[in-house]
C-alpha cells in the first residue's frame, strides 16, 4: 500500500518537474520537431495517467519495462547496481554499527572522562566536514600520498571478492566517518537518560558494578532509540550515498537515480525509488518489531 | 572541386618531444572521463556528450573526417565532388570496407543512416544541419547523391558532424546499443555512465590506426576524482581538467598536460527580443562592463584567448583579425547605460555550471567588473538539472558555451542568422542574414572573406551576444602516451583520441 | 541572574562551548566592521598562500578567504539555526502529537513520514528545489521539512516510551488533555535526546548545503556560506592546499561549541552527579 502511494507520489513528482526525457537527452539542441517525434516514438505524448497505469500494469506482472533513454531492460540497469549498493552498505554496516554501539558505550561508562570527551571531538569533528570532503582527504592520504588503495572504486562483476573488498576500504571508511557519530552519540545520551532511573539507583545500591550496570541494566532498557538511530543510518547507507558513489565512481543505486531524475527517465527513477521504498520499509518494520521485544512494557499492552 | 577547402582550424598545440615517435601497436588504454550518463545510448541521433562520442567514434566512421590540420579528408568516402553551384554533391565510397559484423559497406548504409537524422519522424539532435539537404540517393553500391536546397560551399564539413556516423542499413532501435559499425575497435561491453570496453578491430580498412589493443572509458564525473585516478595511475588520461588546478597537476610526476586552442567559446546570449536587451545600447554598456582579460585569467587561468563578442575563433579561416579588440571600458559603459535611460537598473544573470565550467564564477566576476561602471547585475543561480531546457533559450539573459564549428557559415546559421534553431540571442538582422546566405554559396575567396568579415563586425556591434573567451581543451595525460598533431575541431584529439594515440 | 549562576558553577567544556557559539555570534552580528575586505571583492590571485594581507590567504576567485569566512559565519548561522528550529517544530509537534493521540492520528502521520523518508533525502530535496527554484526560503523550508521526518520518529519514539509510564498514566486518570500531558508530562521527559539531536542536526544543515552545491543547487553565489565555500574550493586538497580546511574547521569548531553546550545540557537534565 504504502509502496503503491510511493510510486505514484514518484510519477506525479518526476512529471512536475520541468521538462521531460527528450529535451533532457537532446539538451541544447532539441528542437520542436525532433521533441515532438522523439515523444512519439517513446509513447511520452500519451497523457500521464494512461502511461502510469500501464507501468502499473507491468509492475503487477513483474516486468520493470525498458529504460526510456538507451531502451535497455530496466531489470538489468538495476539488479547489479542493487547488489554493489548491498555489499557498500553491509560491509560499512558491518564496521560502523558495532563499533559506534561500543564507543557509545564506553562513553557513556566513563562520561566526562578524558576519553569520552576526546572520542566526542573526534566524532563531532568527522561529521562536520562533508562527505565528500572527507573523502578528498581520505584519498589524498590513504591513495595519492600513501599508495595503499585505489581512489576509485569502479568494481565490476568479474572481480574476485577480496579485490572488490579491497576496493571499497576507501568509500566504506568514508561513510563509516560520517554514520558512527550519530549512531554513537544517540547510544551515549540514551544510557545516560537511563542512568537517571531510579531502578538504576536500586542497582548501584545493591553494590553492583558499574560496568555491568550500564551494560546489563541501562544499556537493554536504551535499545528502543538506538535501535531507530541505527535503521535511520542503514537506509542511509542504501539509499543516501550519492555522493560518495561520485566521488569514488562506484556504480551503486544512487548514481542511476540522480542520472535518471536528471534525464526524467521515468520508469528507471520509479523503479529504483521504489527499491528504496522497499529497503527503507522494511528496515522500519524490523525496528518497530526489535523495539517492542526490546520494550517489556511495549510487550505486553494493556 | 574536390577538397574545395583548405586549412580552417589550426590548432595550436603544446609541442611534446614524443611527436618523433614512431607509432606502436599494443596496450590498454584506460580513459577517465566527465561527460558520461548512465542514460547514454548508442544511437548516433541523441549522443549528448563527451562519452558517447568518443566511443561512437572508436566503433563507427564518418564519410569524412576533419583532419588535424582541420581539413576534410576521406574517410569511408573516397572522394567527393560537386556541381558548379554546390548544391549538389556526389561521394564515391571506399571499396572493401567490411562492418564488424562482415556486411560490406555501400551505398544503401550511407543513405540509411543519414536518413536516420531526417525527415518528420527524426528525433535527431543532428536534424538541424541536414535539412538543406533535399534528396539522398544510392547511384549504383558505391555512389551517394546528395541534392542541398542551396549551394553549400562548405557541405564536407557537415559530413564530419560526430552524429552523422555510418551503420549497416537497417539498424534501429535497441540494435543501435551493439555498437556495430566500421571502426577501429569493436564493442566488448557497455555500461551506459559506468564504462565501455572495446577491443581492436583486426580488421580495420584505416592504415596506421587504432593502436591500442583494448581501450576502457570510465566515466568518472568528479574532477577531483578524476584527477586521482589520473596520479594514482587507473586512468591513463582524463578530460576537462580543471583550469584552476592545471599548474598544480603538472608538477605530478608521470603527467603531461594536453592543450588545444580551438573554437570552443563562452557566451552570453542576451535575448534582443526583450526588455531591455532589445535596446543595444543596454547590450554596448555589457559588453563594455566587463574585463576580459582578467576573467581569463582568474576563470581560464590562461588557458584559452579573450573574445571579441563574436563566434569566429582565430583559428577559423575566415577570422578578422583586423577588428580591434574590445576593451573594459567603464566609461563608455557608463556612458551607453545612460542613454538608454537604465542607470540604477538591476539586470539578471542567469547562470549554472552546465553551461560551462565556472559559470557561475565568472557570472560573479562579472558583476564586480560591472559594479565598477555603476552597472548592478543580480547573479541568479540555476540548477544544472534542466538548464537547457528552462533557463537558456527562456530568460533574458544567461550563461552559454558553443563547441564552435569548423566553417563560419555552419556557425551563423547555427546560432545567429534569423531563422536559425538555436538563435539564442533572437536576433534578427536584414543585413547580417542577406550576407551569411550570399557568403554560403560564394567560391571567391576574397569576396568571401570580406563578406565575413563585415557579419562579425556586425555581431560584435549588433548583436545580442557577450563572448568574452575562447576556452582551450585542457586534457592530462600519463607521459607513456604519444601523439601526432593535435585536432582543435573537438576536445581529445577531435574525439578520435583512441584511434590516432599510442602508447611509447 | 539565575543564569549567571548556574554558568558559574558549570564544567570548564560548557564554558569552552559558550565562549565558541560567542565569538561565532559576534562574528557573525560584526562581520562588515572586522572583515577587512568586501563580501565579494576579489583582491588578488587564486589560491594565495596566508600573509599579513590575507589572514587566511584566498578562495578559489581570489577573494579574501578570512572575509569570506566571516560573512559566512553570518548567513550560515543564520541559515542553519532557523531551519533547525523550524524542523524541531514541527517534527516534534506532530511526533508528540502521533504519541498521545495513537489511532488514526499516529498511522496517518507515521505513514506520511514514512513516504518522505522512504525517498532518498538528497535526491528528493534536487527534484522538490528543481520545481520551486533555489532562493533561502525554499531552502530553508525543504531542508527543514526533510529534518523534521527525523525529528518526528525521534520524538515519537521518545514519547511513546514516555506514554506508557505510571506518572502520565496517573496524569490521565486526572482527567488532563493531550496538550496539557504533552507540554507538562512529555516534553521536559523527552527533552534531552531532543537536545542531543539538536546538537547533530544543526550542524547537519551546513552538510546538507554542502552536499546540495556539490550536485549543482545550494546557496545562490557570491553569497558566503561554509557549506559552498568547502565545496568550490574542495579540489585544492588533492594538492596540499589547505583552503578548504578552514571553513570545513569552522564547521567542526561550531559543531564542537554547540554539542558542548549541549552535554552540559544532558548533563543537568539527567540530574546525575558526578
Amino acid at each position: 500500500m504504502t509502496l503503491f502511494i510511493i510510486s505514484i507520489l514518484i510519477f506525479v513528482g518526476v512529471e512536475a518537474l520541468p521538462g521531460d526525457l527528450t529535451e533532457a537527452v537532446l539538451g541544447q539542441s532539441a528542437t520542436p520537431e525532433t521533441v515532438a517525434a522523439f515523444r512519439k516514438e517513446l509513447k511520452l505524448d500519451l497523457p500521464p495517467h494512461i502511461r502510469y497505469l500501464s507501468w502499473l500494469g507491468g509492475i503487477v506482472r513483474g516486468e520493470f519495462g525498458n529504460s526510456l533513454a538507451n531502451g535497455r531492460p530496466i531489470a538489468d540497469l538495476i539488479g547489479w547496481r542493487i547488489g554493489n549498493s548491498l555489499f557498500l552498505a553491509a560491509t560499512t554496516a558491518a564496521i560502523a554499527v558495532p563499533l559506534s554501539i561500543l564507543l557509545g558505550i564506553v562513553a557513556a561508562l566513563y562520561r566526562n572522562s578524558f576519553f569520552d570527551r576526546a572520542i566526542s571531538m573526534v566524532t563531532l569533528s568527522t561529521i562536520s566536514f562533508p562527505e565528500f570532503f572527507v573523502a578528498y582527504i581520505l584519498i589524498a592520504l590513504l591513495s595519492v600520498q600513501l599508495i595503499i588503495f585505489p581512489s576509485i572504486s569502479n568494481i565490476n562483476a568479474q572481480m574476485p571478492f577480496l579485490e572488490k573488498i579491497h576496493a571499497i576500504v576507501l568509500p566504506c571508511l568514508t561513510l563509516t566517518l560520517v554514520v558512527v557519530a550519530h549512531m554513537m552519540r544517540q547510544t551515549r545520551a540514551a544510557i545516560i537518560n537511563i542512568l537517571a532511573s531510579p531502578f538504576i539507583e536500586m542497582a548501584k545500591l545493591k553494590g553492583l558494578k558499574k560496568t555491568r550496570i550500564v551494560i546489563f541494566h541501562a544499556f537493554p532498557n536504551a535499545l528502543s532509540p538506538v535501535i531507530n538511530v541505527v535503521a535511520v543510518n542503514l537506509a542511509y547507507l542504501v539509499a543516501g550515498v550519492v555522493i560518495v558513489e561520485v566521488v569514488f565512481v562506484f556504480p551503486g543505486l544512487g548514481q542511476l537515480l540522480v542520472d535518471s531524475v536528471s534525464k526524467r527517465d521515468i520508469p528507471v527513477v520509479q523503479a529504483s525509488g521504489l527499491i528504496f521504498a522497499s529497503v527503507y520499509i522494511t528496515l522500519n518494520l524490523l525496528a518497530d518489531m526489535l523495539s517492542i521485544i526490546s520494550n517489556p512494557r511495549l510487550r505486553n499492552p494493556k | 572541386m574536390e577538397e574545395t577547402v583548405t586549412a580552417t582550424l589550426s590548432p595550436i598545440c603544446v609541442p611534446l618531444p614524443a611527436h618523433a615517435d614512431t607509432p606502436k601497436k599494443g596496450g590498454r588504454l584506460r580513459l577517465g572521463l566527465s561527460g558520461g550518463s548512465t542514460t547514454d545510448s548508442l544511437d548516433p541521433a541523441t549522443i549528448p556528450d563527451a562519452v558517447p562520442q568518443s566511443v561512437n567514434w572508436s566503433l563507427r566512421n564518418n564519410l569524412v573526417e576533419i583532419s588535424a590540420d582541420g581539413k576534410p579528408v576521406p574517410e569511408l568516402a573516397e572522394s567527393w565532388e560537386s556541381s558548379p553551384d554546390a548544391s549538389q554533391w556526389i561521394f564515391k565510397l571506399r571499396q572493401g570496407v567490411e562492418f564488424h559484423n562482415g556486411k560490406t559497406l555501400d551505398a544503401q548504409d550511407v543513405v540509411e543512416s543519414i536518413n536516420h537524422h531526417r525527415g518528420k519522424d527524426s528525433k535527431s539532435a543532428a536534424k538541424g544541419i541536414v535539412d538543406p539537404i533535399k534528396e539522398i540517393k544510392a547511384d549504383g553500391k558505391d555512389t551517394v547523391v546528395f541534392v542541398l536546397d542551396g549551394g553549400n560551399a562548405d557541405f564536407p564539413f557537415i559530413m564530419c558532424d560526430y552524429h552523422l556516423t555510418i551503420q549497416p542499413a537497417g539498424t534501429k532501435g535497441a540494435e543501435f546499443e551493439k555498437g556495430i559499425g566500421t571502426g577501429g575497435y569493436m564493442l566488448v561491453a557497455h555500461e551506459p555512465g559506468v564504462r565501455a570496453l572495446t577491443k581492436r578491430n583486426p580488421n580495420y580498412w584505416k592504415e596506421g590506426s587504432a593502436y591500442f589493443d583494448e581501450v576502457e572509458t570510465i566515466s568518472i564525473a568528479d574532477y577531483s576524482a578524476r584527477t586521482n585516478a589520473l596520479k594514482t595511475g587507473q586512468v591513463d588520461l582524463i578530460n576537462r581538467c580543471d583550469v584552476k588546478t592545471v599548474h598544480l597537476l603538472k608538477k605530478a610526476p608521470g603527467v603531461q598536460i594536453v592543450r588545444v586552442t580551438g573554437t570552443k567559446h563562452y557566451t552570453l546570449p542576451m535575448r534582443t527580443d526583450m526588455a531591455p536587451f532589445d535596446n543595444n545600447d543596454v547590450r554596448m554598456a555589457l559588453k563594455y562592463a566587463i574585463d576580459r582579460e582578467q576573467m581569463l585569467k582568474l576563470i581560464l587561468r590562461g588557458y584559452g584567448s579573450v573574445g571579441n563578442d563574436h563566434p569566429i575563433a582565430p583559428s577559423n579561416r575566415y577570422h578578422a583579425a583586423d577588428l580591434p579588440q574590445r576593451k573594459f571600458d567603464p566609461d563608455k559603459a557608463k556612458f551607453h547605460l545612460k542613454k538608454a535611460g537604465l542607470s540604477g537598473h538591476t539586470f539578471k544573470l542567469h547562470a549554472a555550471d552546465a553551461a560551462f565550467g565556472g559559470a557561475v564564477d565568472a557570472a560573479v566576476l562579472l558583476k564586480e567588473h560591472a559594479a565598477k561602471a555603476g552597472i548592478m547585475i543580480e547573479v541568479v543561480k540555476e540548477p544544472n538539472d534542466g538548464y537547457w531546457s528552462n533557463v537558456w533559450l527562456k530568460k533574458a539573459w544567461c550563461t552559454c558555451y558553443w563547441s564552435g564549428r569548423a566553417t563560419e557559415d555552419w556557425m551563423f546559421s547555427t546560432a545567429y542568422a534569423a531563422d536559425a534553431k538555436w538563435n539564442d540571442t533572437f536576433w534578427k538582422h536584414d543585413r547580417f542574414n542577406q550576407l551569411v546566405t550570399a557568403a554560403r554559396a560564394e567560391l571567391d575567396d576574397a569576396k568571401r572573406r570580406e563578406m565575413y568579415g563585415e557579419c562579425q563586425k556586425i555581431i560584435r556591434d549588433e548583436g545580442g551576444v557577450i563572448i568574452p573567451m575562447f576556452a582551450d581543451y585542457v586534457e592530462a595525460s600519463s607521459n607513456k602516451l604519444r601523439h601526432g598533431k593535435l585536432a582543435g575541431n573537438w576536445e581529445m584529439d577531435g574525439q578520435r583520441l583512441p584511434e590516432r594515440w599510442w602508447f611509447a | 541572574m539565575a543564569f549567571f549562576k548556574l554558568l558559574r558553577s558549570s564544567p570548564l567544556s560548557a564554558r569552552i562551548g559558550l565562549a565558541i557559539v560567542l565569538i561565532n555570534i559576534a562574528a557573525a552580528i560584526l562581520a562588515p566592521v572586522i572583515s577587512p575586505y568586501g563580501e565579494t571583492e576579489i583582491v588578488g590571485d587564486v589560491w594565495v598562500s596566508p600573509s599579513p594581507d590575507h589572514y587566511l590567504g584566498t578562495d578559489h576567485l581570489g577573494r579574501d578567504l578570512f572575509t569570506r569566512l566571516v560573512y559566512g559565519a553570518r548567513n550560515t548561522i543564520a541559515i542553519a539555526f532557523v531551519t533547525t528550529v523550524l524542523s524541531f517544530m514541527v517534527g516534534a509537534l506532530c511526533g508528540f502529537f502521533a504519541a498521545t493521540l495513537g489511532g488514526w492520528t499516529d498511522l496517518s502521520l507515521s505513514r506520511g513520514v514514512d513516504i518522505i523518508m522512504a525517498f532518498p533525502t538528497l535526491i528528493f530535496a534536487l527534484m522538490v528545489l528543481s520545481v520551486v527554484g533555489t532562493s533561502i526560503t525554499s531552502l530553508i523550508i525543504v531542508i527543514a521539512l526533510l529534518d523534521s521526518t527525523r525529528v518526528f520518529r525521534l520524538s515519537r519514539a521518545v514519547a511513546m516510551d514516555i506514554e506508557i509510564m505510571e506518572f502520565v498514566e496517573a496524569a490521565r486518570l486526572r482527567g488532563e488533555g493531550t496538550w496539557w500531558l504533552m507540554r507538562h508530562e512529555i516534553l521536559p521527559n523527552a527533552m534531552p535526546p531532543l537536545v542531543a539531536e539538536f546538537g547533530l542536526r544543526f550542524c547537519f544543515v551546513f552538510l546538507f548545503i554542502a552536499a546540495l552545491s556539490f550536485l549543482g543547487l545550494g546557496i545562490q553565489p557570491p553569497t558566503a556560506d561554509w557549506g559552498s565555500m568547502v565545496m568550490e574550493n574542495a579540489g585544492a586538497i588533492t594538492f596540499g592546499i589547505f583552503t578548504p580546511l578552514v571553513p570545513a574547521g569552522a564547521i567542526a569548531f561550531l559543531t564542537v561549541g554547540v554539542n558542548l553546550i549541549v552535554d552540559w545540557f544532558l548533563h543537568l537534565a539527567s540530574g546525575l552527579e558526578d
